[in-house]
């Protein structure tokens, strides 16, 4: 039983990471029907953001109390971040305006690629690993480990998807939101600013894309190339949550993370991908728009 | 057109062939005795300049000492040497020339290098229709001691590393002897040839030893969470894991099985053999057991490594790392062979290193079998105090 109680919690945890990033995907695409395929790299650079904000914060304990410096990372990495996303829409989007899908598409692909190059460049192909910002305690309960860290990680992760879903569902940007993604020609005629709302899109999706990244560099590794795979495996947890609908992206990642964990947990790890993807692909035969896409659906 | 530069090429070809012909092969007589020349093809420009430095100054070292002893003694005379130091780039196409260079040009009794077998592989194809031995320091590729066309062995390729395969194979002995294991689990990359290449060949040998191999989980290349293959290795409670990845995987994963409260040895390859892997695995790695062809720990080193790392530090004020140690080997072995048959001559000293013989040199004991691989001793190395440390057997018997 333990061993299926540790399964569960891996399950969530890698489950997470791919919700944090795949509502990113699937807001930018309910108000401008763009696959924003630059969004696995804006989830690298904000990692490595947090690398530097990290070991900077570190050294200033002396000057600063050690419980701030978690809280602190996460809110200027988040905020960078933010910067970052909206930066690209208004120089690399923006300038579109209504040429094809398909340009939008190879420009964000570009973006993506620029933006691994850049951080290659500049700081190189080594991998890095944020240093702990918490005391990490393993902790075992009934042959079940977890950490202090993985606690935080899943508490602080919960409570942003919970923010998110506030804002799209219960606020008033949310509602524009929601409006631009139901009929881009008449939002704007009821004085709804949609390309200030295309850009608070762009920010939240980064921003809580910015909370995975922190996470997966504390948990994991960062490295220029990290953005790829996990930007496609959120995609595909998008597509399976139903494109465009938030509460889809978080569903569609903590299933994808489940099939993961639990193909490798209960067969064989050599054909993880195949069976995993197979399942996957028989999902969307039988509910082609995802778990929560409706073709009437109110989209984000 | 395509035939523009016939008479050129042809020309070219035959002034080589002549030059090759009339050039001695090997050593030349001069006013104070024979000179014996040998080349180094090395990697001293390009994206490994790091390996190519190493291998000169171990080359210059190994060279230096035997000229200032005055001379190699072979039949009763002494013979200086004399050492061309030529530059591949790291490129293959370059490594080529400069060995025919070597050979044609410079007239040389052998060649060392060059060490990455991209580049090694090429120049072996020089050598063997030259027919002038050539010892790779460095390269672990088979194709580099096998011929490509016909699948047969070459005759004038020789190495001074261990093959993969054979590594794999005594890194089963040593698990199973060392840390007296019955069980052992693997964790491998199913996406990377090495990677999977390793993982067969040790689950193979292990079970040939009578050992049983309780889980072995295979990940895809650019996975960063391995939590749920270390969880069901938890679940089979082996005595050792086998981690046949490179470094900047084995790292993460050592973190993770830690964080899984796992209490196995674990084992990993000469891949993990780099300092980044000390920076990012910190105290995960504590402990961790390795393996690589030298290490320069003078504590543990025999009087013959010992002397080598001391020459070494005194001549360049640094560590001897494996390409060195590997190269200064090469060397050791080429006059080793060339004192058994007591003269200066390619095909002579060719037979030579094809004769079953061993030689003792600063990496451990290379016994050659008649073929180009030859058997090596290793290195076990244990990670303590956040260094890389050799680790002495106490149960196992090579």
């Amino acid at each position: 039983m333990s061993f299926f109680f540790q399964q569960l919690l891996n399950a969530l945890q890698v489950g997470t990471m791919y919700a944090l990033v795949s509502i990113g995907y699937t807001m930018v695409y309910g108000v401008l029907t763009m696959i924003n395929f630059a969004h696995g790299d804006i989830f690298m650079v904000s990692s490595y953001f947090a690398f530097f904000f990290s070991i900077f914060f570190l050294r200033m304990t002396s000057h600063f109390p050690s419980f701030l410096v978690f809280p602190t990372i996460v809110l200027v990495t988040v905020i960078l971040t933010s910067f970052l996303a909206i930066i690209i829409e208004r120089l690399a989007y923006k300038p579109l305006g209504s040429a094809s899908k398909f340009s939008a598409i190879i420009t964000a692909l570009s973006v993506g690629i620029l933006l691994e190059n850049l951080v290659l460049a500049l700081i190189g192909p080594e991998p890095h690993q944020i240093p702990p910002l918490i005391p990490d305690v393993v902790y075992n309960l009934q042959g079940v480990a977890f950490s202090s860290f993985q606690v935080l990680i899943l508490a602080v992760s919960f409570l942003c998807m919970y923010i998110l879903d506030f804002i799209v569902y219960r606020t008033k940007v949310g509602m524009a939101m929601r409006a631009i993604s139901f009929d881009k020609t008449v939002v704007p005629l009821m004085g709804v600013p949609v390309d200030r709302i295309i850009e608070v899109t762009f920010a939240l999706g980064a921003a809580i894309a910015a909370v995975g990244g922190i996470i997966f560099g504390s948990v994991y590794s960062l490295d220029p190339y990290m953005g790829i795979r996990i930007g496609w495996w959120a995609f595909i947890a998008a597509v399976l949550g139903g494109i465009g609908n938030v509460r889809g992206a978080m569903i569609g990642g903590l299933i994808l993370g489940g099939v993961e964990i639990f193909v490798v947990a209960y067969t064989t790890s050599a054909y993880r991908d195949f069976v995993a993807f197979a399942i996957l692909l028989l999902l969307l035969v039988f509910r082609p728009t995802g778990i929560l896409g409706k073709s009437q659906i109110k989209k984000v | 057109m395509k035939y523009r530069y016939l008479l050129l090429r042809v020309l070219i070809s035959l002034y080589l062939i002549v030059f090759a012909c009339v050039v001695p092969s090997g050593g030349t007589p001069t006013a104070t005795g024979t000179v014996i020349k040998i080349g180094l093809n090395a990697e001293l420009t390009g994206s490994i300049p790091k390996v190519g430095k190493s291998c000169k100054q171990g080359a210059e070292l190994a060279v230096k000492e035997v000229n200032d002893a005055g001379g190699l003694e072979v039949a009763g005379q002494k013979c200086k040497i004399q050492l061309f130091v030529e530059d591949n780039e790291d490129k293959a196409d370059v490594s080529a020339s400069v060995t025919q260079k070597l050979i044609a040009q410079r007239g040389v009794l052998a060649i060392v290098g060059p060490n990455a077998s991209r580049n090694a592989i090429p120049a072996s194809e020089i050598a063997e229709s030259a027919k002038v031995p050539l010892i790779g320091p460095w390269p672990t590729n088979p194709k580099f001691t096998i011929d490509s066309k016909t699948g047969q062995p070459k005759k004038y390729a020789f190495r001074l590393m261990y093959l993969d395969s054979n590594q794999g194979i005594e890194n089963a002995k040593f698990v199973k002897e060392e840390f007296n294991a019955s069980k052992v689990a693997v964790l491998y990359d199913i996406g990377s040839e090495y990677n999977k290449g390793m993982a067969d060949v040790f689950k193979k040998a292990f079970e040939e030893l009578g050992g049983s191999v309780v889980a072995f989980e295979a990940y895809s290349s650019g996975d960063k969470d391995f939590a749920s293959q270390l969880t069901k290795i938890k679940a089979a409670n082996p005595d050792v894991i086998f981690f046949p990845n490179y470094y900047n995987e084995v790292s993460l994963q050592l973190q993770q099985a830690h964080k899984l409260g796992i209490k196995a040895i674990f084992m990993t390859t000469d891949a993990s053999f780099s300092s980044e892997f000390l920076i990012l695995g910190g105290k995960d790695v504590e402990g961790a057991c390795l393996y690589s062809t030298f290490i320069a720990d003078v504590a543990s080193a025999s009087p013959i490594a010992k002397k080598f790392i001391e020459s070494y530090r005194a001549a360049y004020g640094e560590d001897p790392d494996d390409v060195a140690a590997l190269t200064y080997d090469s060397f050791g072995v080429l006059f080793q062979a060339i004192q058994m048959v007591g003269k200066i001559d390619s095909q002579a000293v060719r037979d030579a290193l094809a004769t079953p013989h061993s030689y003792e040199g600063a990496t451990g004991k290379t016994t050659f079998v008649g073929t180009g691989d030859p058997l090596k001793s290793i290195y076990w190395i244990q990670v303590k105090d956040g260094q890389f440390r050799a680790y002495i057997p106490k149960n196992y018997h090579p």
